[in-house]
């Protein structure tokens, strides 16, 4: 038998044993909860108009909450629970991003205060800094040189 | 309760279906890659700024409000879009300045909340 064969009979074997991944009821879990962190900015960013303040800014303050909020959840040992129901749905929102900064963190608190907390913290929001804020200074030049004002209507 | 009258209920059931979807997205990645967690934020990030950049991801805005803005897509989206205003208002300079100025706010949040919550979050029970 070749590698290749066995490797892929292995594949299905495990296939065949392993129970069926639930990835539809991931996916739904994930909607409800993506939709409802989304729901509760939303409201958060209604409030913030009614009060008068400007749509910039009011995004800015939606962060700002919800990143508050899930910072604190987690170092409470509480959006791990929420997580492991939600996966993608409380990873992809800005409450992920703020989740990924202190989970981190947390576990190397032991390593002492400026070198364990200060830096793992980025050990995953360093990356999402890294390649967001570079692709926007990309796409700023590309905006510059190409004057893409047709194709961008921003 | 007066600003609970003013609540548009039809743009939060789009940013609630907008919004779930995206991260839907998201599950579907985790379930039928390997890609990392960390690796798939930084590819949300970047496909937000990149339609961004192209103007398609204002359209989901328009559409979603936070259903859209407040996923990392929107993240990357607030980055370019960022970008682009300083270019239009200080040239070359403003591609440099503008992403991090308009996610200011959010980046600071996140260093801030992240290191207070962690030097007073409770050690992790190693159970797991």
């Amino acid at each position: 038998m070749k590698p290749l064969d066995s490797k892929n009979e292995y594949q299905n074997y495990v296939d065949k044993k392993s129970p069926n991944s639930p990835i539809f009821k991931n996916c739904f879990h994930a909607f409800l909860v993506g939709g409802l962190i989304c729901s509760i900015g939303q409201i958060i960013m209604d409030f913030c108009k009614y009060r008068g303040i400007s749509q910039e800014i009011s995004g800015t303050i939606v962060s700002i909450i919800l990143i508050g909020l899930s910072a604190f959840l987690t170092g409470l040992n509480m959006f791990n629970k929420i997580g492991k129901y939600a996966g993608a749905g409380s990873l992809i929102p800005i409450t992920g991003f703020a989740n990924s900064i202190v989970s981190p963190a947390m576990e190397y608190k032991s390593e002492g205060y400026v070198m364990g907390v200060g830096g793992k913290m980025f050990t995953v929001a360093g990356p999402v800094l890294v390649f967001g804020i570079s692709t926007s200074i990309l796409v700023g030049l590309v905006y510059l040189i190409f004057n893409t004002q047709t194709i961008t209507l921003v | 309760m007066d600003w609970f009258q003013s609540i548009d209920w039809v743009g939060l059931l789009k940013c609630f279906v907008v919004g779930g979807f995206i991260c839907v997205i998201g599950q579907i990645l985790i379930d039928k890659t390997k890609l990392t967690p960390a690796r798939i934020l930084v590819i949300f990030v970047t496909t937000g700024a990149i339609l961004g950049g192209l103007g398609i991801y204002q359209y989901l805005v328009d559409f979603a409000g936070a259903g859209a803005t407040v996923p990392l897509t929107g993240f990357g989206y607030n980055l370019a879009k960022g970008a682009i205003k300083s270019v239009k208002e200080s040239g070359i300079i403003g591609a440099f300045t503008g992403g991090v100025t308009a996610s200011a706010g959010g980046i600071a949040a996140a260093v801030f909340f992240g290191y207070i919550a962690s030097l007073i979050s409770k050690p992790k029970m190693k159970k797991e």
